[in-house]
């Protein structure tokens, strides 16, 4: 008995001595003592008493017991380990070595989860933001009120709107389950101002009937949450469209730039190239080499390879289409059909020649760092940067070849070309040089939209293959010869496809925009925008 | 368009004889005996280890050429004489093979894995009973007739439409790649009720007979042959006709057969149905042989693959078409035994060379040299 008393009084003493000291241990080592030895019940109490407390030490000390850190001598010790050393946690003295009885603190799962939720609770203050976020996601399951002030009190001081967002989420569900009729009420009224699409399962939890009685008895918080849900509903609808029709416009952007090289080479020339496909492949694993070079040669500029790929891969994709212009599609004008098949014998030999080079499995291409991330339109709506990119890219390159096409002699060659062969002939245009260069762009055109996919998705040799039919498609229904009817119907079928989707799955829209193309020709054979006059029957 | 040497119909004796010349009937003759009687004896009757024997790997290979080849023929009709290039024929051949397979499917009865009334795939789909186009698919003529109907259907409507509004050349071509790309995005879904990504496989048996027994895989071989031999015939007897030439003239200049009064509509409608039938015939004959379908057969490039056949052969020949089949797939399986990553290159190779310098293909080389002398 004595003993005990006397170990009290040092244990006293201890504590006098240490706030005097004002050393690390400013923690009550009533709480300490409960932490340590407690029954459970008295363990959690400790743990929200630290959490409450903000103290940064508690931080380190909360995760050193998750972690098993934390050890107990006998009764009257308790050590914080560091490796060799270890930390008297009522003392503040340095014990060294760590005894050999040392014993773990027991920690069960109640308490375990109670320690998660004060630590993500202390977190919350973090001055590092991944950090804080990280804890505000860990804490939208472990959240009660116990922990609300916290997370109150971190709410009025945070700044970043996801987080933000995640915080009074799981705010208002603590509320939501509070016993004061009032404070639900409120919590609900705040949660109409929401556009996160976990505001609406709570607020379906709310009008949740189990077992034939509404798990809120309250009629008129029911109403509430039924007015608030209807709000969250519409603005979660906007929100969707808003999504749905950026993807769209993306794979619009993607499918103009896969087609305006066909829309030259088709639209214009009357060539059917199938190995459009193949040069789009092309492009992409130019833009393959060009990140790996950076990354041996030049770590240092690795964000800037993109830049650079853009040319080369133009040039790449435009040279190989030159070539391919001067062998053979050259002793096939005229012959479309033919052009046809020998264009899909190329397409099979530039395929197999990547296969050869590069293996048949995908290779990696990364984004540069300043197009990873998104940019965030509304709560759950992220835009990704790489997609923004692209769409600004297609405009540029639609831009350019609009000017070279309408401004430059090179351009006024090719539409004299285009729209009377022989005439442009006889009045010194050289067609031949201008059918070679003409493929070249054509091919180039490929080539960027190539570095496009390369950022957005898997670069392969069978890349080619999934954008040949549709970039068909989109000339076909734009109408050939047109560039502002290429450019309508890249929109449109990228922004119908994707609306489609969201309502009959991936494949069926896909099925569903070919039918359409299909019946669409029965109405209108020349496209959306026909050539007017006497040139379209030939 | 090109020049192709047109025989006209013999005058005198009856039309038949006419068909074809006499030296032209004594190799029919001879190609009618080397498959339907020669080939089965050297298999069934000549023991295993003669070296005269014909192994069950030529069989197969052999039936699914004379597939491939009937397919081809269908082909000539369509590109060689009336100058529309399909690039959909893998699609009919794929719905005729599907047809069958489902009938196949039906009579494997109890015997698949999950012993199921049900073909295992739908078991696996938790589905508990036939969707309704699967009914009465266990009857083999119900399913015979759908081998003909529904290429022939799919065939007659979509060119109706587009004859219709007069699509032609490369537009159709094109079209026609985007139906057959659909229906293979459909036909690899799970719940359109075909088996998905793995088609149909696992066939036990047809019309009561084992599918793998030799009398029942050389019947399905004679048959083939049978079929080929005849729509040699038949497509000889259309070229020969006066609608054979309202055909080739519609391929050599379409607006001014339409001057003269005709409708190009109707005349393109019947060679493209019945070019389509051909094919699904040529796809049933296919299935049991080589004993799966799946919808890869509709992928673009298969498609595309049957117009360099003809093209190899020799566009607007019949006979020529069937030799580029056989030709090309041997080559093929050859090539992918001895050299497989270069087959592509071959095939590849075979495309830009046929149509820079063969345009008249295989056929026109052969009349060309016999008429060097």
């Amino acid at each position: 008995m004595s003993c005990h008393v006397a170990r009290l009084l040092r244990a006293f003493l201890a504590v006098i001595t240490l706030s005097a000291m004002a050393s690390a241990a400013a923690v009550d080592p009533q709480t300490v003592r409960d932490l340590a030895f407690g029954e459970s019940d008295a363990k959690i109490k400790a743990i929200g008493a630290l959490a409450a407390s903000g103290d940064a030490d508690a931080l380190q000390w909360l995760q050193a017991l998750l972690d098993g850190d934390v050890k107990t001598v006998g009764e009257d010790q308790v050590l914080l380990v560091k490796g060799e050393n270890a930390t008297d946690l009522l003392t503040g003295k340095t014990v060294q070595p760590v005894p050999e009885n040392a014993d773990d603190v027991v920690v069960n799962n109640r308490v375990r989860k109670g320690l998660a939720t004060a630590i993500a609770t202390l977190r919350l203050s973090a001055p590092d933001r991944s950090v804080r976020l990280a804890a505000a996601k860990e804490l939208q399951n472990g959240a009660d009120e116990e922990t609300l002030p916290a997370i109150s009190a971190a709410l009025a001081k945070e700044t970043d709107a996801e987080i933000k967002e995640l915080m009074s989420l799981t705010q208002a569900s603590v509320q939501l389950g509070s016993k004061d009729r009032a404070t639900r009420i409120a919590a609900i009224r705040a949660l109409a101002e929401s556009s996160n699409p976990g505001t609406k399962t709570l607020l379906l939890g709310v009008l949740e009937q189990k077992g034939g009685s509404y798990v809120e008895a309250d009629a008129e918080v029911r109403g509430e949450a039924d007015k608030s849900l209807r709000a969250v509903e519409s603005k979660l609808v906007t929100g969707e469209m808003i999504g749905r029709i950026f993807s769209g416009l993306s794979l619009g952007s993607i499918l103009l730039l896969a087609a305006l090289g066909l829309a030259i080479t088709y639209g214009l020339m009357g060539v059917i190239n199938l190995a459009h496909g193949e040069l789009i492949m092309v492009g992409a694993y130019a833009t393959y080499i060009v990140q790996n070079l950076f990354r041996r040669h030049a770590p240092a500029m690795f964000d800037a390879y993109l830049v650079c790929a853009v040319p080369i891969a133009f040039a790449t994709a435009g040279l190989v289409g030159m070539a391919l212009e001067r062998s053979v599609i050259r002793f096939l004008y005229g012959r479309p059909l033919e052009t046809l098949l020998a264009t899909w014998g190329i397409s099979l030999i530039l395929m197999q020649t990547v296969r050869t080079i590069f293996g048949a499995q995908n290779v990696q291409v990364e984004n540069p760092s300043w197009m990873s991330g998104g940019f965030v339109a509304m709560t759950g709506i992220v835009l990704p940067w790489s997609r923004i990119v692209i769409i600004g890219f297609a405009a540029m390159v639609l831009l350019l070849m609009w000017l070279l096409l309408t401004r430059t002699r090179l351009g006024l060659f090719v539409r004299a070309v285009t729209q009377n062969r022989a005439m442009a002939s006889c009045t010194g245009v050289p067609t031949k040089r201008i059918d070679t260069l003409a493929f070249g762009l054509g091919s180039g055109l490929a080539g960027l939209a190539g570095c496009a996919l390369s950022q957005i998705g898997n670069v392969g040799p069978d890349l080619g293959q999934s954008y040949i039919v549709d970039s068909f498609m989109v000339v076909v229904l734009g109408g050939v010869g047109q560039l502002a009817g290429t450019v309508y119907a890249a929109m449109g079928l990228g922004i119908v496809n994707k609306i489609l989707e969201a309502w009959s799955g991936a494949v069926l829209a896909k099925i569903a925009v070919l039918v359409f193309i299909i019946f669409f020709i029965q109405k209108r054979p020349q496209g959306l925008f026909a050539l007017k006059g006497r040139i379209a029957e030939t | 368009m090109m020049g192709t040497a047109f025989v006209p119909a013999a005058t005198g004796g009856p039309r038949f004889i006419g068909l074809l010349s006499a030296g032209g009937w004594s190799l029919y003759g001879v190609a009618a005996v080397l498959v339907l009687v020669v080939f089965p004896l050297l298999h069934l009757a000549v023991p295993a280890d003669s070296a005269l024997h014909v192994s069950d790997y030529w069989v197969t290979l052999l039936g699914k050429i004379m597939c491939y080849a009937i397919v081809a023929l269908a082909m000539d009709l369509i590109w060689g004489y009336t100058g529309i290039l399909s690039l959909g024929h893998g699609l009919f051949f794929a719905l005729g093979g599907y047809a069958m397979g489902m009938y196949l499917m039906r009579s494997i009865g109890h015997d698949g894995v999950y012993q199921s009334d049900l073909p295992d795939f739908m078991v696996f789909l938790d589905w508990k009973k036939y969707p309704w186009y699967w009914s009465f698919t266990d009857h083999f003529w119900y399913a015979a007739a759908l081998v003909v109907l529904v290429p022939g259907l799919l065939a007659f409507l979509f060119g109706f439409f587009a004859f219709r509004s007069r699509i032609k050349g490369v537009y159709f071509s094109i079209i026609t790649q985007a139906l057959t790309y659909a229906s293979m995005l459909l036909f690899f879904r799970n719940d359109t009720g075909f088996g998905g990504n793995n088609g149909f496989t696992d066939f036990k048996r047809i019309l009561g007979f084992p599918i793998t027994a030799p009398e029942t895989r050389m019947a399905l071989f004679v048959i083939t042959g049978t079929a080929l031999l005849g729509f040699l015939l038949l497509g000889r007897w259309i070229v020969t006709s006066k609608l054979g030439r309202v055909l080739t003239a519609i391929r050599d200049a379409e607006t001014r057969v339409m001057f003269s009064g005709y409708n190009p509509l109707y005349f393109k409608l019947f060679i493209w149905t019945l070019s389509a039938i051909i094919c699904g015939i040529a796809g049933a004959l296919y299935v049991p042989q080589v004993g799966i379908i799946n919808p890869s057969e509709m992928s673009p490039g298969n498609s595309i693959e049957i117009a360099i056949w003809t093209a190899v052969g020799g566009r607007g020949t019949l006979v020529g078409p069937v030799l580029g089949a056989a030709a090309v797939n041997l080559g093929k399986s050859w090539f992918t035994k001895a050299f497989p990553e270069y087959w592509l290159f071959a095939l590849g190779l075979l495309f830009v060379l046929v149509t820079l310098f063969l345009p008249r293909g295989l056929a026109g080389l052969l009349r060309g040299r016999r008429k060097a002398p």
